[in-house]
């Protein structure tokens, strides 16, 4: 069974409701959100591309036509190549939907996941449809808040640890800054092998504001 | 429609964009700002001093429009030389950030202007005060302008209690640096202010002497 799994993380938020942040490290990468959002109790999906001789499975946590749309071009990729998508394969699809529909469309999105040829990668793709590469990347109403701190504490070359606490903190940090952020953390690392899930509920917090 | 002749940034409101911050330490406060000043697109002043003195040991920063921040400053100034003058003594930090405060209340229909007042008295020792929009609020540090939103998480994450004027000095630098990397109405040099109970110390870091991060 010839078995290649990519896995993207997507977070559909728009511009607004939600802090959102993906961060690269060697051999995967960490995407994560807090879960406040007005679309409901769900803030990103995963979909994971398994590929056997005899089916294609991936499964999904979010509804959302871009999602779909996104996610039926890439399957046929999948069918008709008989590969797992490239991460950036599925960064261009969003990129192509985002920047033919922006009049319309109001959605920042940001595309995490693992594949063969380049590892882990980090995808931004804001309002408006642009589309680039980044070691680290926030988006969201609350990203504002924590330019500064993930400027000063990502360094290249980080451990999946060190990834997972930065992105936490991060979103601790704006969480309790940012009004429509809150609720608790939800982190996913993507690697080789598979997705990791994991939440972290308000009192497991780090405990990285000081001031109280 | 012909069209407008004359460059847009001439009929724009200067604004300072701007981060500044004051920080509380044993002894004294430090004070930090960018030094950008903005006409709409355009840069009008990329070396403006926006610590401005209201007394000898008493500093105000300015942000958010130019001439309203400026002018507060200056009238501030006046009143405060006469209550000194009045009490006999040095004024408190306190009596400062107050006379600041009933400005930006009264007028804060007319005026679009931030001021954090911080210094040193014989009473309080290091006081740093935020006026926004006509409050008064004693706070162990405070941020403001454009660009104090991209560091609220940093600076949450970094402050600590008592630390030491040397490393007050650090904490500013670096958030003022990184604040300027991210907003596009901050930038320039950064200048510092330390005032405590013996000296006050002015000081300009220049743009490629700052901290620099992963992506420079």
């Amino acid at each position: 069974m010839d078995r290649e799994e990519v896995s993207t993380g997507v977070s559909p938020g728009s511009e607004g409701q939600t802090t959102i942040m993906a961060v690269e490290y060697d051999g995967g990468v960490v995407i994560g959100a807090d879960s406040r959002t007005t679309t409901g109790s769900e803030d990103f999906s995963t979909h994971t591309y398994r590929n056997n001789t005899s089916t294609n499975s991936f499964y999904k946590d979010v509804h959302d036509h871009l999602l779909k749309h996104v996610l039926s071009l890439a399957i046929a990729e999948v069918v008709a190549y008989q590969l797992a998508p490239l991460v950036e394969t599925a960064a261009h699809l969003f990129k192509a939907s985002c920047y033919r529909y922006r009049e319309e469309l109001t959605a920042g999105i940001l595309v995490a996941g693992w594949d063969r040829r380049r590892g882990g990668q980090v995808y931004c793709v804001p309002i408006g449809g642009m589309l680039v590469r980044q070691p680290v990347s926030v988006g969201g109403s609350g990203s504002t808040y924590i330019y500064g701190f993930m400027d000063s504490n990502y360094k290249p070359n980080m451990t999946k640890e060190q990834c997972l606490e930065l992105t936490a903190s991060a979103l601790t940090l704006a969480m309790e800054r940012d009004g429509s952020s809150g609720g608790v953390v939800r982190l996913a690392s993507i690697s080789e092998s598979g997705v990791e899930r994991r939440v972290i509920l308000g009192n497991q917090l780090p405990k990285i504001v000081s001031t109280h | 429609m012909l069209e407008e002749n004359e460059p847009e940034w001439l009929s724009e409101e200067v604004k300072t964009g701007t981060t500044i911050l004051a920080i509380e330490f044993a002894d004294g406060v430090v004070l930090g700002s960018d030094s950008r000043v903005s006409a709409g697109a355009s840069v009008v002043n990329r070396v403006m001093n926006k610590l401005s003195p209201l007394h000898d040991k008493i500093y105000c920063a300015l942000s958010g429009s130019a001439a309203d921040a400026q002018t507060i400053a200056e009238v501030v100034n006046y009143q405060l030389d006469v209550h000194s003058m009045e009490i006999g003594e040095d004024p408190q930090v306190r009596s400062a950030a107050n006379l600041v405060r009933n400005i930006s209340y009264k007028y804060k229909e007319e005026l679009s202007a931030h001021l954090i007042v911080a210094g040193w008295d014989r009473r309080e020792g290091g006081q740093v005060f935020a006026t926004l929009n006509g409050l008064l609020t004693r706070q162990p540090f405070a941020i403001g302008g454009s660009g104090s939103s991209y560091v609220y998480g940093f600076v949450d994450a970094e402050y600590r209690r008592g630390m030491s004027k040397e490393e007050c000095q650090k904490f500013v630098v670096n958030t003022l640096s990184l604040a300027m990397n991210r907003d596009g109405s901050s930038g320039g040099v950064a200048y510092l202010v330390t005032i405590d109970e013996h000296n006050t110390e002015e000081k300009v870091i220049l743009g490629n002497d700052l901290p620099t991060f992963y992506d420079q």
